[in-house]
């Protein structure tokens, strides 16, 4: 395949960005988007030219490092997946392919198409410990817990912190991050002591960190690679309510 | 308090509880309109009417609604100034239709439709009644009871524009409340999967029955008059 693609390049956080437009040639359909992009680089290095940076780490879609708004896209043009994930054949010979970063307030631009998303890491300290006991590993099924609430924890615990749902959102709400966080918890007896205290603290975190107020438009649902459902934003509301109307 | 309104769950619940209240005196108030389509000599239009302005209940309402109305609209526009700070740099290129419904994205400017027809519609009628009055009313007037039914009728009949001001307005409300009836409920943490289809069902159909009910009024009020 060949392909033109339309990249954002920015020196550093301070510097105004730009786009550069790069031809590339001969990309296999068979190949993953970042391989794509880092044949791309290769090419770049052997004109003598900056390599564009981005950010990744496993490459099995399962840390949440790789980002990249792609066509438009959190992503790219796939369902629930990440970029690490995206196929060149999902893109057809001669397309023009544009790459942005995320765009939010609470993740500014490090430099080309890497952001800081340390705000996350924030959010999640804030939240807390749970009052677990050390020591040896508990005994399996000691803790009864009802086969509904185990499964729907382990699908809030599905998410890996890549911020799609903050790049998607057209209010760069990071609620759907938070909501897996406060729910993966308080459906567990294990989190339930501080459940009151973590959906508060992660909350006002949430919103001092610059993130957007969530209007419901459900957009992070359908581009979350995990498949988070807006039922966890229910519940961090319900959460959040219960907290303040408790005295 | 303080903190919990500052928060964004908080303005967002005031949101969500203000605009259920809006909601329920839509569907009051469409019921007593309703009567202007049951009976064309417009008694019972007129006698809801009369019995609304009378009753002392309403009375107390009336500033509650005042309140509700300006509490949504004070926090709908807090929340989309301060969304419109959250993304300094916007994208080059942002898909958004296959994510997204075009209401649940425009829910602002959608009210603010919706805000141009209220003012357009309270000076119109409510301002007659409650304050001016208006030659109309009291053409024909039964003892205590007001022609109201002749004052709406007639401006309907005599102006097109005002007519499709109605059907813009209805039309502008039922796409409000096609994304706010769930999430409303969302909000205020009353959704999961179940309910979630539940309520976009119920939303539709209360959807098209608000701004379906406040739309055919003034047209039927129209073209039976060319009739
Ligand atoms: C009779 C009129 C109205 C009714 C019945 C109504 C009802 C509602 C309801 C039930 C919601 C859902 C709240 C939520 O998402 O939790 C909502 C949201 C909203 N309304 Fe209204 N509304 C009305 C008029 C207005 C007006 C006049 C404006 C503004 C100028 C407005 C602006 C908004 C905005 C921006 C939202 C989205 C808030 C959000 O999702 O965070 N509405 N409305
Ligand atoms: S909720 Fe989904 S989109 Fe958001 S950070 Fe977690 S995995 Fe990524
Ligand atoms: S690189 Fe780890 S999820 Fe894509």
């Amino acid at each position: 395949m060949d392909l033109t693609l339309k990249v954002w390049r920015q020196d550093n956080a301070k510097a105004k960005g730009r786009f550069e437009n790069y031809q590339i040639k001969n990309i296999s359909p068979d190949s993953s988007f970042l391989e794509m992009i880092d044949e791309l680089n290769e090419q770049l290095i052997q004109e003598d030219k900056e390599p564009v940076a981005f950010d990744h780490d496993c490459r099995e879609g399962i840390c949440g490092m790789c980002s990249l708004f792609i066509n438009g896209r959190a992503h790219g043009p796939d369902e629930e997946i990440t970029t690490c994930q995206l196929h060149m054949r999902k893109f057809k010979d001669g397309d023009t392919i544009v790459i942005e970063p995320w765009r939010a307030n609470g993740f500014p631009v490090i430099k080309d198409l890497m952001v800081d998303r340390q705000a996350f890491d924030k959010i999640l300290q804030s939240g807390g410990f749970i009052s677990a006991n050390t020591g040896n590993a508990p005994d399996a099924n000691a803790i009864p817990i009802g086969k509904d609430k185990a499964e729907e924890s382990m699908d809030a615990a599905a998410c890996i912190g890549c911020g799609a749902c903050v790049a998607t959102c057209k209010n760069s709400s990071a609620m759907l991050f938070v909501s897996s966080k406060v729910s993966q918890l308080a459906l567990l007896p294990q989190g339930k002591h501080e459940a009151v205290r973590r959906a508060k603290a992660m909350v006002d975190k949430m919103d001092e960190l610059g993130f957007g107020h969530c209007t419901n438009t459900g957009a992070c649902e359908v581009e979350c690679p995990k498949g988070i459902s807006l039922d966890h934003i229910s519940r961090l509301n319900r959460e959040f309510l219960l907290a303040n109307l408790k005295p | 308090m303080s903190s919990f309104l500052n928060s964004s769950i908080g303005k967002k619940f005031l949101m969500s509880l203000s605009g259920l209240f809006l909601l329920s005196f839509l569907l009051v108030h469409l019921i007593l309109n309703s009567f202007i389509l049951f009976d064309n000599t417009g008694e019972l239009f007129n006698q809801a009417a009369h019995f609304m302005a009378a009753n002392p209940i309403i009375k107390v309402v009336e500033p509650v609604l005042a309140i509700g109305f300006i509490l949504h609209i004070l926090y709908a526009i807090i929340l989309t100034l301060h969304n419109l700070t959250t993304r300094p740099v916007g994208y080059n290129k942002q898909k958004q239709a296959h994510a997204s419904s075009w209401s649940s994205r425009n829910m602002f400017v959608l009210g603010l439709v919706v805000l141009t027809f209220l003012v357009i519609h309270v000076a119109n009628f409510f301002w007659k009644i409650k304050f001016t009055g208006h030659e109309l009313l009291e053409h024909g007037m039964v003892g205590e009871v007001e022609n109201t039914y002749l004052l709406v009728t007639t401006f309907f009949i005599d102006w097109w524009w005002i007519v499709a001001v109605y059907v813009i307005g209805s039309v502008a409300l039922g796409l409000h409340l096609y994304h706010s009836i769930w999430a409303a409920f969302q909000t205020l943490g009353l959704s999961n999967q179940l309910w979630r289809r539940r309520l976009n069902r119920f939303g539709l159909l209360v959807s098209i029955l608000i701004a379906g009910g406040f739309a055919v009024i003034p047209l039927w009020v129209k073209i039976s008059s060319l009739l």
